[in-house]
């Protein structure tokens, strides 16, 4: 699997996601800088990774959305290419229009950092096959900003079409009917707040993240 | 010239920062506020031929989310 990991300045989890890619698939990713205004023709995988792109300056992710290289990113996505924005990744890709909503500060203000239980939701896309529908998991979160808002519309839209593919089992951030992860129509583009790649070997304490690779790597 | 401009959020988006600041106002014995909603000011200095249109196009692109926020230019 050939993947790529876009870099941006202040971006903090590029590394861990690409020890974590090359643990898995067994083949390092690219890591492609912001400034870049093509990617890799052959890409199966982009990741987003998470940290505080641009000083989360204006809006998290709202400057990262509008760097050279999401343009690239957005026209991959267009042709099929799958990609998962993990935390940052996730807001960069709400603020990008590849996926809908916003996330926007924590209900309780607080910076919230530790393990949660979160619910997979949907097993029916190339970025949870190996989990089963309903499964919980525990997976660490640590952000600001990881409060999911949409219109109700869009939410429904999402439940009725099994795009929320991660929920929270638990009270953590007020999110919107507990979304953690949603996954965009054509099933390409996943974002979520938790950080797999910090569950994906127990040397770092937990895997449950692992599947997450591990699907994508079978798909 | 310079143009201000008012990013908030939308009517029914929760602010928990202004929430944060509304309780703190009250721990300060400051009666009578019923709500605290905080927004940004955002200040342009633009060349003369910047039209009216591609401010507003600034907004929509990048200065406001407008999936949450509102925004109004103002002359400075």
């Amino acid at each position: 699997m050939k993947s790529a990991v876009i870099v941006f300045p202040g971006s903090n989890c590029d590394r861990d996601l690409a020890v974590c890619l090359r643990d898995v698939t067994g083949t390092a990713p690219q890591m492609i800088w912001h400034r870049e205004t093509e990617l890799p023709h052959d890409l199966d995988l982009i990741g987003i990774p998470g940290g505080f792109s641009y000083g989360d300056y204006l809006r998290s992710g709202a400057c990262a959305a509008r760097s050279p290289v999401m343009q690239a990113v957005v026209k991959a996505a267009a042709r099929g290419v799958k990609v998962l924005g993990i935390c940052n990744g996730f807001q960069v890709l709400t603020e990008a229009g590849l996926l809908p909503g916003a996330l926007m500060r924590n209900a309780g203000i607080n910076f919230v950092c530790r393990p949660v239980k979160l619910r997979v939701e949907n097993n029916q896309n190339a970025f949870t096959a190996r989990y089963a529908a309903g499964e919980e998991v525990r997976i660490s979160v640590a952000h600001h900003d990881g409060n999911y808002s949409a219109d109700e519309a869009t939410l429904d839209r999402l439940e009725g079409e099994g795009r929320v593919v991660f929920r929270y089992a638990e009270a953590v951030n007020g999110s919107a009917r507990d979304i953690a992860g949603i996954i965009n129509n054509a099933g390409n583009v996943l974002g979520l707040m938790p950080h797999p790649e910090r569950a994906a070997h127990l040397g770092q304490g937990a895997d449950d993240g692992r599947r997450v690779f591990e699907s994508l790597l079978g798909a | 010239m310079k143009r201000r401009i008012f990013i908030t959020l939308k009517t029914g988006v929760l602010d928990p920062q202004g929430k944060a600041v509304h309780h703190s106002l009250e721990g300060l014995g400051f009666a009578g506020v019923n709500d605290v909603r905080i927004g940004k000011l955002i200040e342009l200095d633009v060349a003369e031929d910047v039209s009216e249109a591609q401010l507003g196009e600034m907004c929509e692109k990048l200065l406001a989310n407008t999936v949450i926020e509102n925004y109004r230019i103002e002359v400075a």
